[in-house]
């Protein structure tokens, strides 16, 4: 049953983030997702200092508010202090983690999180923190549920604003002139990205979630035309990364969301080289040169 | 104050580690930086950061032990690898580069944890210390790191020194460096290896997420203090050095903080201060010159309005007031009174009950104003061919810029001419 629950957990945290992911690989904002899932960890500190537990809405909310904050912030260098993006990315991000890393030293006692949880997680304790109603009753892991909500929570955020986004990723010119905020879309997108970002933390951490977000919509990209094809897809690669990366990881005795990672990696380095329309192998071999007419 | 004269001291050997390590590793990070930075591939050494991970990792379950030397070999190794893939597949394939940064960063990281759990799993006795590659150690620096890090460093700086005329070609113009017939490829691999360098040592000292802030932080907020590579290299070298020093003696008196944090608590902060509070690229400074120009404009309006209302009466005075400039022309009116004020101070004005005129300075400036307006105007219908109804908006606006010696030029050019395309005089 524990190994359904972690796989299923893992599953579903995947999920959430490579649908986002997609949309944040084809507006070019990959590592602003690797800047706010870094950034959001001084929310995380304080939101547990103030409300003292790890799951609860405050918390999803306070520490996701801090990635917005972090969007908020490399835009202000961008735009005000004319800074090129890679550097404004880079400056927030690393000074805002590091806030978060003197905070927990500061409050150790208090946290109940230590620097390794931060950088990667601890997926396999899932099954140990059970939600257990006043009845006495056992629902199983808490974490479960809280995968099940930003999973839905995703779901319909795309549902409603399918086209939205969609318009805004593609030509955010076009959806300009006729009446689409960019800059709305923009900010409600990393909003989304913080709350999953906050939701996955424990399970997985700052650094292995970007692999989440960008690695199977990478692999989807590279075998997909169609952003809804694009969207199934990456779901589908991260469910099968999150069993596979289990069994790995019980064999190797090591760190399952590492093996989710290294999994999802394979798989885009089989993408990268074999698909059939975008594959190095098949572009260099097996494409059809255009007649030479004479 | 005895803390204080403990630290300064230098009396004991292991602060002396730690606050040199620091200082040094800092330094020659954002000398290095600042190439990467201006190459506008800062993310760079956040993704060799990360991918030194699974090198260190191999490296100890090849060798079996904590060997410095095979470790900083294997670390290298991943390091470069990343870099390379990173390129590769933004080259080919329609992977974008910033997706592959975080691909490469991110899968190579879980490479490197996944190795990184099984050795602490193993139960091998000699893994302990791996960990410090994650977060730095740099409050626990010994002499042994302090002389890897002083040749590190200092071969660093030589590099930079001796290839210094190279680098500076291909950070700004590579197509221009291919050009003189210089190894462009082998420069930026060269590039490439000082980089992974910096970091592979740098992550010791501050850990894997925030070696990043020693390449980029320093070298972003130099850069708003000069325009000369050499300089910029200098201040952002001084900035790390100085962050890292600041950063040490913080853990020093508080023992319970981490000391690689703090450094770039103390590097952001300055970058913060530069990004603000530098003279000319500053926040602050660009803002104060926008509301100058801005000022400078209203009140070269409010002249030339004056001028009209004067002109059009057949050069009655006195005519103007307050009201009256405004039911001309949409001026704002929460600046109209000090820009008026202003003009009065500069003796350009005069203003007796109400109604304001032009002094003999306020006219004439009023009339070159006017000048350039119809000036510019004549220009584009002769020379441009505009049609003579479509060239006031552009004359408004460049009636403020066009400077003495360009108004020289366009004189002679239209060959003083008494009338601009709307039939209107020229005042000179």
């Amino acid at each position: 049953m524990d190994a359904f629950y972690i796989i299923m957990t893992g599953t579903l945290f995947s999920i959430a983030c490579s649908l986002l992911g997609c949309f944040l690989i084809l507006r070019k904002l990959a590592m602003m997702g690797d800047a706010i899932s870094h950034a959001v960890l001084p929310g995380i500190v304080i939101a547990f200092l103030l409300t003292g537990s790890r799951d609860s809405f405050t918390m999803l909310l306070g520490a996701g508010s801090l990635g917005i904050f972090t969007s908020f912030m490399i835009e202000f260098f961008q735009s005000r202090a004319k800074l090129q993006s890679d550097a404004a990315i880079g400056v927030s991000f690393t000074s805002l983690f590091a806030i978060g890393i003197i905070l927990i030293s500061i409050f150790a006692g208090q946290v109940d999180l230590d620097q390794e949880c931060v950088l990667y997680g601890e997926i396999a304790y899932i099954p140990l923190d059970l939600w257990v109603t006043e009845s006495g009753k056992i629902m199983g892991p808490r974490a479960l549920y809280i995968a099940i909500f930003i999973v839905l929570l995703v779901l319909i955020f795309l549902f409603l604003f399918y086209k939205n986004l969609h318009i805004t990723s593609f030509d955010a010119s076009f959806a300009a002139s006729i009446g689409i905020s960019v800059g709305i879309w923009h900010y409600l997108l990393m909003g989304m990205v913080s709350l999953t970002t906050v939701a996955a933390f424990d399970s997985v951490g700052a650094i292995l979630v970007v692999a989440l977000f960008v690695v199977p919509p990478a692999t989807a990209y590279l075998l997909s035309r169609k952003l809804k094809s694009m969207l199934i897809l990456s779901a589908f690669i991260s469910a099968v990364n999150s069993t596979i990366g289990y069994f790995i990881a019980g064999a190797l005795n090591a760190s399952i969301a590492g093996a989710m990672v290294m999994c999802a990696g394979v798989l885009f380095m089989l993408a990268f080289l074999f698909s059939p329309t975008e594959g190095l192998i098949v572009k260099k071999y097996f494409r059809r040169r255009p007649v030479q007419i004479h | 104050m005895e803390t204080l004269r403990q630290f300064f001291s230098f009396s004991d050997p292991s602060i002396v580690a730690v606050v040199l390590g620091s200082i040094l590793i800092s330094g020659s990070s954002a000398v290095v930086g600042c190439f990467s930075f201006l190459k506008k591939k800062a993310l760079v050494g956040d993704a060799v950061a990360h991918s030194v991970l699974p090198g260190i990792c191999l490296a100890f379950l090849l060798a079996g032990e904590k060997n410095p030397v095979i470790i900083l070999a294997g670390a290298f190794a991943t390091g470069w690898i990343s870099l390379v893939l990173v390129d590769y597949i933004s080259a080919n394939s329609k992977i974008k580069e910033d997706t592959a940064i975080a691909l490469i960063l991110s899968v190579f990281f879980g490479i490197g944890i996944l190795l990184l759990t099984h050795i602490q799993q193993s139960g091998n006795a000699a893994q302990s210390g791996l960990q410090s590659f994650l977060f730095g150690k740099a409050a626990a620096l010994v002499g042994k790191d302090l002389i890897v890090f002083s040749i590190v460093a200092v071969s660093l700086l030589l590099m930079v020194i001796l290839f210094f005329k190279e680098l500076k070609i291909i950070s700004f113009d590579e197509s221009y460096a291919r050009s003189l017939g210089l190894p462009v490829t082998g420069l930026n691999l060269f590039l490439n290896a000082m980089t992974v360098m910096a970091v592979v040592t740098g992550i010791q000292a501050v850990g894997v997420v925030l070696m990043a802030a020693l390449l980029i932080t320093p070298a972003a907020a130099a850069r708003f203090w000069t325009d000369n590579l050499f300089i910029m290299c200098l201040i952002a070298g001084l900035m790390g050095a100085l962050s890292g020093w600041v950063g040490s003696f913080v853990s020093f008196i508080a023992p319970q903080m981490p000391t690689g944090p703090w450094i770039v608590i103390v590097v952001s902060i300055i970058a913060l201060i530069s990004f603000f509070l530098a003279p000319g690229k500053g926040i602050l400074s660009k803002h104060l010159s926008l509301q100058k120009m801005r000022a400078g404009i209203l009140e070269e309006n409010l002249l030339k309005e004056l001028y009209h209302i004067q002109d059009r009466s057949g050069g009655e005075k006195g005519l103007a007031t307050r009201e009256l400039l405004i039911s001309q022309r949409a001026f704002p009116r929460k600046f109209l009174d000090s820009a008026l004020r202003k003009l009065q101070n500069k003796n350009m004005l005069e203003r007796q009950n109400g109604h304001l005129e032009l002094t003999d300075t306020g006219m004439m400036l009023a009339k070159r104003i006017v000048k350039l307006h119809r000036l510019w105007e004549l220009y584009l219908s002769t020379y441009l061919r505009i049609a003579p109804d479509h060239v006031h908006e552009d004359a408004e606006t460049i009636e403020h810029i066009i400077t003495p010696e360009l108004e020289a030029r366009l004189e002679k050019l239209l060959d003083y001419p008494e009338k601009d395309p709307h039939d209107s005089k020229i005042p000179y």
